[in-house]
């Protein structure tokens, strides 16, 4: 029997078993942000323990940063400069490489991190983090822990891990015009529920995952942890091949050469077998967006808001409560729903090939009236890219606010939000009450979905503008 | 540091009985203030608990803010509780509450990895079990506590025994109370040869 890329990825990383279900798993790489990666350092430094290995841990300045063009250590989340500041002198004090708020390189944690060609297939890579699967798409084992998991990789170089079952997704078929990468995943989230990948490493594959581009591949194993994978995977084609090459951490020369050799060999075997296969047709697939508040809660454009009823209890004590959240009527057709804003970014869909797509919806027209429009770009690398293209003006001129990058309003941590109950389309990953301000009702979508509604103020098809 | 037992516990338990119970519901973002993993009590399911979020004015119909399930240790809920964000914040914040164990269906991952580091069990147990134990506490939370007994892995209520199944490793960290990088550091020889033996064999990564 051959081996999957995930059990040849974890055979390579075990040290040691430790029961029979645990297994103290080699670490090659960790990342942290300001926002808890303070904590780990501060708490790992209080305990007397040192950081083994810091020359391969990285840390990004993201998740509580102010976003405005003029930024500084001062944030609109009250006490967010504490959080900068301990980073900050943590970081230095154990040698580790910061992505800082004035670094040309500074952006969103898995945004960054492919960007340099730190992370690399074969590797492993945790960050205190749950979107840290992002990374999976480059064919590395990445996943996301706590705090106390992050504590335990910097000090030990390794976690103990229960192993996941194995799940294999097929994306059959080719994506038609005006579908992408997130309308898959939000389309397997709605088909299988928020929890249908619970307890398994997923690998996606078939022909639609392998015509994506590699940052599309980012966006579809960003949200495996919105399946509640321990994470999702793509094998590596020639595709991640170049686009790692010529990275400022990708190796060079003859270590190049023995890199890739040994990439182009981490595929799964052909007879390899899963715990679990799924399969999804891509053909028929039309653009997707959440209705309520778990990405479960996911229809096609053409679809209505579904009937709380059409589900077993527990289930439906969830949906009725995101339907009274959201403010939504039973059998009320999704497109058409009027938006009070729209927002462009996150770790899931904010690189450039995000940024050229919404802008080819936006180029020659306005947001509509009184609909508050924002980007916010991934790195500042991807901002910088933006701007030589003249994708900013595009953005500006339609009526969007451009900024500098960082997780910024996926998230309401006290500062930025969208105001008490207002209706946000949004190419985030998380639809959750609250998540981005005081009761706002979020519609998670594509960028070329969020870049039509802003157009029409309501929630659009983007296949009326392609 | 050394991890708090948990052994057997007997306690008040409260009904959340609704699936995708996620991370930012048990400690909303806006209340994670400090670079510390205290007091963050307070702010636990901060926007269920509380009508007014700045006065904290609590909100009746909040099953923790009810006087029948005053003094709560145990949570029942429904599938994937604790999805979403990794933040381990929702572990101390449950833990500062004083809720030692939540009994769900099934919990997202790295919220559950986060409950062993910190002496929290999170206990898998079929829905319809939960539903049973939770009828029976309705009737009388305060006189009809849940008994979990995790060497013997079952939990006691409504005059039943319910057997749950649990990983070996992390009943033996919860039980032993055990430090993990303390634990691991004991591996030491192992993880620095193989450590040594990775660089002559992925030397590109070094």
């Amino acid at each position: 029997m051959g081996l999957s890329l995930f059990e040849k990825l974890w055979q390579e990383h075990r040290v040691e078993r430790q029961d029979d279900a645990t297994d103290l798993i080699y670490i090659d790489r960790v990342f942290l942000h300001e926002r808890t990666g303070s904590i780990a350092l501060s708490s790992l430094q209080a305990d007397g323990r040192d950081v083994f290995y810091p020359q391969q841990v990285f840390c990004c300045m993201d998740h509580i940063v102010d976003t405005y063009p003029e930024r500084s250590d001062e944030t609109t989340m009250p006490s967010g400069k504490d959080f900068i500041v301990a980073t900050r002198s943590h970081t230095r004090a154990a040698g580790i490489t910061l992505f800082d708020l004035d670094d040309p390189r500074q952006g969103i944690v898995h945004v960054v991190s492919p960007e340099q060609g730190i992370v690399q297939p074969g590797m492993t890579l945790v960050c205190p983090d749950s979107h840290t699967c992002t990374q999976g798409a480059l064919g590395a084992l990445a996943w996301g822990i706590g705090s106390s998991e992050a504590e335990h990789a910097l000090a030990t170089k390794t976690l103990r891990v229960k192993k996941p079952r194995t799940m294999r997704v097929h994306f059959d078929g080719s994506l038609a015009l005006g579908v992408s990468a997130k309308d898959m995943i939000l389309h397997l989230i709605a088909t299988h529920g928020a929890n249908g990948g619970s307890g398994y490493a997923v690998e996606f594959t078939g022909q639609a995952v392998s015509e994506l581009d590699m940052e599309a591949r980012m966006t579809l194993c960003n949200m495996a942890v919105e399946f509640s994978a321990f994470t999702g995977l793509i094998a590596p084609d020639e595709k991640t091949v170049a686009f790692l090459q010529g990275r400022p951490y990708a190796p060079v020369g003859e270590a190049w050469q023995q890199a890739a050799d040994y990439w182009r060999q981490l595929v799964s075997d052909a007879d390899s077998i899963y715990d679990c296969e799924l399969r999804v047709d891509c053909t028929s697939l039309e653009p997707q967006v959440t209705w309520g508040t778990s990405p479960q809660h996911a229809t096609g454009i053409s679809g209505a808001v579904p009937a709380p009823g059409d589900v077993d209890t527990l289930e439906r004590a969830g949906r009725e409560k995101a339907l009274a959240y959201m403010d939504l009527q039973v059998g009320e057709p999704i497109a058409g729903k009027m938006l009070d804003a729209a927002f462009i970014g996150s770790c899931t869909n904010s690189r450039i090939s995000d940024l050229r797509l919404a802008a080819s919806v936006l180029k020659g027209r306005k947001v509509a009236p009184g609909l508050r429009a924002i980007c916010v770009p991934g790195s500042m690398l991807v901002k910088a890219q933006a701007e030589a293209e003249g994708l900013d003006k595009v953005f500006i001129e339609a009526g969007f606010e451009w900024r500098a990058s960082g997780c910024s309003m996926c998230f309401f941590a006290g500062g930025e939000h969208f105001g008490f109950q207002q209706r946000v389309i949004s190419t985030t990953n998380r639809n959750f009450e609250s998540r981005q301000g005081p009761e706002t009702r979020t519609h998670l979508a594509s960028p070329v979905m969020v870049a039509a509604s802003a157009v029409r103020g309501c929630i659009t098809d983007p296949r009326e503008f392609l | 540091m050394l991890m708090e037992e948990f052994v057997r516990h007997s306690g008040i338990a409260a009904p959340i009985l609704r699936g995708n119970v996620d991370t930012d519901a048990i400690i909303p973002s806006r209340e994670m203030k400090r670079v510390s993993k205290l007091g963050l009590g307070e702010g636990l399911f901060a926007g269920w608990r509380y009508l007014t979020q700045e006065t904290r004015n609590p909100d009746p119909q909040f099953v923790l803010n009810q006087d029948a399930y005053r003094g709560a240790s145990i949570l029942l809920s429904g599938p994937n509780f604790g999805c979403g964000s990794s933040r381990e914040h929702a572990v101390w914040a449950l833990k500062e509450f004083g809720i030692r164990a939540i009994i769900a269906p099934g919990f997202g991952s790295i919220f559950a990895n986060n409950c062993v580091r910190n002496g929290v069990l999170a206990l898998e147990m079929g829905d319809a079990e939960i539903k049973r134990i939770a009828d029976w506490v309705a009737l009388d939370a305060q006189r009809n506590r849940v008994l979990i007994d995790l060497p013997a892995q079952v939990v006691e209520a409504a005059d039943v025994s319910f057997p749950f199944s649990v990983d070996p490793g992390a009943k033996r960290m919860l039980v032993e109370g055990l430090d993990a990088i303390a634990l691991t550091q004991t591996r030491w020889q192992q993880i620095s040869a193989f450590h040594e033996q990775r660089k002559q064999l992925r030397p590109w990564l070094y």
